[in-house]
């Protein structure tokens, strides 16, 4: 399956506001998952097991650490989903 | 060759050591650059109990295991085996099970510690079941005891606030009817690393962040198999009763299960942080106390920690 950047920001908008309540609007590339969306690094781990279920990728914890952004999360699930 | 008859076994009595001393957020939020809010959004710890420099690991147990015969009104000499889980000891050996056996006056029982880490209380109640079961013993001891604090370095802002210490025991006893459930139990066992106590003098470490994931993604399957086991639906069950290791943890299981509300969650990690092998009696121990659940009563009892390993059991409340 391959997976749009638009794709991806969409469904990565309703993982937020289903794990933690975070409005759709906020979510653009620039916002920083802790300190503009105020997801803390266990809210994190719930969004990365969220998004791993969605769009069917492995998100290793090592690869976590370089999630600051959502456009770094974008990226890296698209990335993942081409090479899935 | 002789063969053993089958007999049932449950939980009749039960008994909670809590440290007299506590803590609450605010020294270790200073030490720490953190704060009381962040401490209680990311663990749900208010307090917790911490050992005196004179109470050990034996001493503990040994308080909460003669409370919880006292319970079950059984003589410590009727006893035909101790079992205490835990990862505190000062080292790796003696274990601490035959002591606390020789002070409360349990002389005719066989005495072993079990490593499971923050499992290891559901693992010991397993093995005390299916002792009673076979005959091998009427009456076994069964306690969790912690003193974790002096390995936890106290200035790490990412465990510094989870632990504390404590001991709780349960006593399982030979009855015509069963009310313990059987076990489910699992291990990650590539995951080993991921919470150790290690070096000199040995210092706790763990990766919460690889822990939480594979807790809440895991516990939830184990938890229906347990209920699937015992015959009754998570639905039905009166309390859940999972390690108190953190309560996001505990809140994102329970909302994987889909529990109800008459369903009631033990939430003792708010007041005594995480004890390890000792969480699962301290907290069972403190629902009977404040009345939130009733003899006979169906509880699903849930460990899960370092390994790392799980296990789980419904049982009947004493």
């Amino acid at each position: 399956m391959t997976l749009t950047q638009v794709d991806v920001l969409s469904g990565l908008a309703e993982v937020l506001d289903e794990v933690s309540g975070v409005p759709a609007d906020k979510v653009v590339r620039e916002a920083a998952f802790e300190n503009d969306l105020e997801v803390d690094s266990l809210t994190m781990v719930e969004v990365v097991v969220a998004c791993e279920e969605r769009f069917g990728v492995l998100i290793p914890d090592e690869a976590l650490e370089n999630l600051r952004t959502v456009g770094d999360a974008v990226d890296f699930i698209t990335a993942a989903g081409v090479s899935a | 060759m002789k063969t053993r008859t089958l007999f049932g076994a449950a939980l009749t009595g039960l008994g909670a050591h809590r440290p007299a001393h506590r803590e609450d957020n605010h020294a270790i939020a200073a030490r720490t650059s953190s704060s009381d809010a962040w401490i209680r959004e990311r663990s749900g710890i208010v307090t917790r109990g911490i050992a005196a420099a004179d109470e050990s690991v034996v001493d503990m147990a040994t308080a909460a295991g003669g409370k919880a015969l006292a319970s079950a009104g059984v003589d410590a000499a009727d006893v035909g085996l101790v079992l205490m889980a835990t990862c505190s000891m000062p080292g790796p050996l003696p274990g601490g099970s035959p002591e606390v056996a020789a002070r409360l006056g349990a002389t005719s029982a066989g005495a072993s510690d079990i490593g499971a880490g923050c499992a290891g209380f559901a693992y010991a109640l397993a093995f005390a079941a299916d002792t009673v079961r076979t005959g091998t013993a009427e009456h076994v001891l069964v306690i969790g005891s912690e003193k974790l604090m002096p390995m936890v370095n106290p200035n790490d802002r990412g465990t510094a606030f989870l632990f504390g210490d404590g001991a709780g025991a349960a006593v399982v006893s030979r009855r015509d009817v069963d009310g313990i459930g059987p076990v489910v139990w699992a291990h990650d066992g590539d995951q080993h690393a991921k919470l150790t106590i290690h070096g000199t003098p040995p210092q706790l470490a763990m990766e919460g962040r690889a822990i939480y994931r594979w807790a809440t993604t895991t516990l939830p399957d184990l938890a229906r198999r347990a209920c699937a086991e015992a015959g009754i639906d998570p639905t039905d069950l009166a309390a859940f009763v999972p390690h108190q290791a953190n309560l996001r943890i505990t809140e994102s299981v329970v909302s994987s299960l889909g529990l109800p509300a008459s369903v009631v969650v033990a939430r003792d990690v708010v007041d005594s942080g995480n004890t390890s092998a000792a969480s699962v009696p301290l907290a069972l121990a403190r629902l009977v106390e404040l009345g939130q659940v009733r003899s006979g009563d169906a509880a699903l009892l849930f460990g899960f920690g370092a390994g790392l390993t799980a296990a789980g059991q419904v049982v009947l409340v004493p």
